[in-house]
């Protein structure tokens, strides 16, 4: 890397280990945590429920999110059906209720699953911010190893704690297959 | 159950060894599972395969034409029985298409882990029949290019469609279906796209698998949120895929029709479903595993556990068929006594009995391990199955109609070429996408795979790790 000091060069997003295994990721992020730092995220080629406790990510509004959905779903769905066949177009169909509750019940629990599915899935990227088309870890070309069989572990300058040199010195004790600085 | 009892100890991992074959890695299960896309030569099958689903599609192309042209005459139907082939194959095919939300969905939620490796093309197998099967009721309406008035919307003709009609609850069940099979799909395949984009080696391959993957790269932040939304939407999907098939049973039960009228209906119809798409999967997946080499993937231990899906919703099926002729008699009615009889002994008996074979009689070959494991008994037996619940559908739609109240309203189906012609065409729809499928996505869920190779497994200790102070 550069010997310019270290004022002169231009900021990073953070500073990126390599991990072949995901059990050497985990203590990583503990060995980090307890070190102190905060601002941090791990990438892994699979969902792995100790990576996400180990940074202290717990629950998400999802689940509130979802029921918001479709909560929505049915008052929609049987607010259709009830608007039209009660207010907009009244029609006599064999003698039944214009408020026919039970025939209107498959298609109130249609459209419950469809909005409660809708939201789970917008909900998701959104809060995770997808679509985006750029990010800056993405720089880094042994990154897209993150897809494959690697273990990443990012942390990022806007820690506290961060410094580019006593931060490598850190992460290099934590031997992992390689370190670099992630560019913005 | 039967993956529990191959959960033994198997090094550090707690995986059971049948689901995935020896020596697989992160890298092998990824790189083998992304070159049939990315780098593999295409197999000269693959070519065979969707030339001859090409040419059926053409001929769907030509049946659609003439449908346009000349207008629902052209098939054999006509009133009393007005619903014939094109119910007959709607069901079929939306049958077939439950198989993949049961695989990823209830499957899913009973932690079985054995469907990693067939959810994703189970899922495809449910978009693309469901595409077939919601064909049928749009060609049916004699004046398809007038189908949106199935749709509520404020229109000049100051008129809404009646929400009391089982024929528009299939509407919404028909589409709500489709989007969510497809949300789910999608959703499932948003990492793999992230591992085709980081993997491909053309240009144009990164851009259009890094659009598809929306940017995608790992976060532990974004796995937490995406497996909630995974959750949640199986637990979504698992009570939709129960409401369709009812609702489309309901299309025949809520009618007085002798032989529809019944309420044995809709759990019939739910386990004929699972069972005729079972029954699809495993026609697909023996083939598919032997032309790419994906034993290791879709092992003998998935076969079996099908087989014996297959095997158990083939007996509920079996105790449809008995319930239906057993309350046909002990109802008293003497129509639906009739009909009954009119289906067993009358012009269609060949088709029932035909069915009785495929359904009850040849699935009870599955009880013995020795069918389960042979591979083209297997094969054969799903085919059949196929075959008996397209001709479950066909006794049930098309003997009730042609048999009820008055004999003046008796009249014998008989089916045209064009008939023929339709469904072979959507047979040729149904594999041109998936061919297509096949190889331009990734088949089986990668990233769900590299959780069960063995080196995934996480030490019970992580204390033991050497500590490195700051």
């Amino acid at each position: 890397m550069s010997t310019r000091p270290a004022a002169i060069r231009p900021p990073i997003y953070g500073l990126l280990a390599e991990f072949s295994d995901p059990n050497e990721l985990i203590a990583a992020i503990r060995q980090a945590r307890a070190g102190g730092y905060r601002r941090m995220d791990a990438y892994t080629p699979y969902p792995i429920e100790e990576v996400s406790e180990e940074l202290g990510v717990h629950g998400n509004s999802l689940p509130l999110i979802v029921l918001i959905g479709g909560i929505v779903g049915l008052c929609a769905g049987y607010g259709l059906q009830y608007w039209a066949s009660v207010i907009e177009y009244p029609l006599n169909v064999g003698g039944r209720p214009f408020n026919s509750l039970i025939s209107f019940i498959p298609i109130t629990f249609e459209t419950t699953v469809l909005f409660a599915a809708l939201s789970a899935v917008l909900g998701m990227l959104a809060l995770n911010g997808l679509p985006m088309p750029y990010h800056p870890v993405f720089n880094v070309p042994r990154f897209a190893l993150a897809s494959r069989d690697r273990f990443f572990l990012c942390i990022e300058a806007t820690d506290p704690m961060f410094d580019r040199e006593l931060t490598r010195r850190f992460l290099e004790r934590l031997v992992p297959r390689s370190v670099a600085e992630v560019d913005h | 159950m039967s993956v529990e009892t191959g959960r033994k100890s198997y090094g550090v991992s707690d995986v059971p060894p049948a689901i995935i074959g020896p020596g697989q890695t992160f890298e092998t299960v990824t790189d083998r599972i992304s070159q049939v896309v990315l780098t593999r030569k295409t197999p000269r099958g693959w070519f065979i395969g969707l030339g001859i689903s090409l040419m059926l599609l053409m001929v769907f192309v030509m049946s659609l034409g003439m449908l346009l042209a000349y207008g629902t005459g052209i098939w054999g139907l006509n009133i009393p029985v007005g619903w014939a082939f094109d119910i007959v194959n709607f069901v079929w095919w939306v049958g077939i298409a439950h198989a993949g939300t049961l695989i990823s969905a209830i499957l899913l939620l009973l932690r079985q882990e054995w469907r990693t490796s067939i959810n994703r093309f189970a899922e495809a197998m449910t978009l693309f029949a469901v595409s077939c099967a919601g064909l049928y009721p749009l060609m049916h309406l004699g004046r398809p290019w007038l189908a949106y008035w199935l749709l509520p919307y404020p229109n000049t003709m100051g008129m809404w469609p009646n929400f009391r009609s089982p024929l528009l609850w299939d509407v919404f069940a028909i589409s709500t279906y489709a989007s969510v099979s497809f949300l789910f799909w999608y959703t499932g395949l948003i990492p793999d796209l992230a591992t085709l984009r980081d993997r491909s080696p053309s240009l144009v391959g990164r851009k259009i698998y890094g659009i598809l993957a929306m940017g995608w790269r790992g976060s532990a932040r974004h796995w937490q949120r995406y497996e909630t939304a995974y959750l949640l939407l199986a637990g979504l999907s698992t009570p939709l895929v129960v409401s369709v098939h009812t609702i489309v049973s309901f299309d025949f039960a809520v009618s007085v029709i002798p032989g529809w009228h019944a309420t044995i209906f809709p759990p019939y119809f739910v386990a004929g479903a699972i069972f005729s798409g079972f029954a699809m999967v495993v026609t697909l997946s023996i083939p598919i595993r032997k032309f790419y080499d994906l034993e290791d993937f879709i092992t003998a231990k998935h076969l079996d556990n099908m087989a014996r899906v297959m095997l158990a919703t083939g007996l509920i099926v079996a105790y449809g068929y008995t319930m239906e002729a057993f309350m046909a008699w002990y109802s008293g009615n003497v129509y639906e006594r009739y009909m009954m009889w009119a289906r067993m002994f009358g012009h269609f008996a060949p088709a029932y009995w035909a069915l009785v074979l495929c359904n009850i009689l040849i699935p009870q070959l599955m009880w013995f391990k020795r069918v389960r494991s042979n591979l083209p008994a297997l094969w054969v037996i799903s085919i059949v199955v196929n075959v008996g619940m397209w001709l479950e559908r066909y006794v049930i739609v098309v003997t009730s109609l042609s048999r009820d109240f008055l004999p003046s309203s008796w009249f014998k189906f008989v089916p045209t070429f064009w008939d023929w012609s339709t469904f072979v065409g959507t047979l040729g729809l149904f594999f041109t996408l998936l061919f297509l499928f096949i190889r331009v996505l990734p088949m089986i869920s990668i990233f769900e795979m590299r959780a069960l190779v063995p080196e995934a497994a996480l030490k019970e200790d992580l204390q033991d790790t050497p500590e490195v102070s700051r």
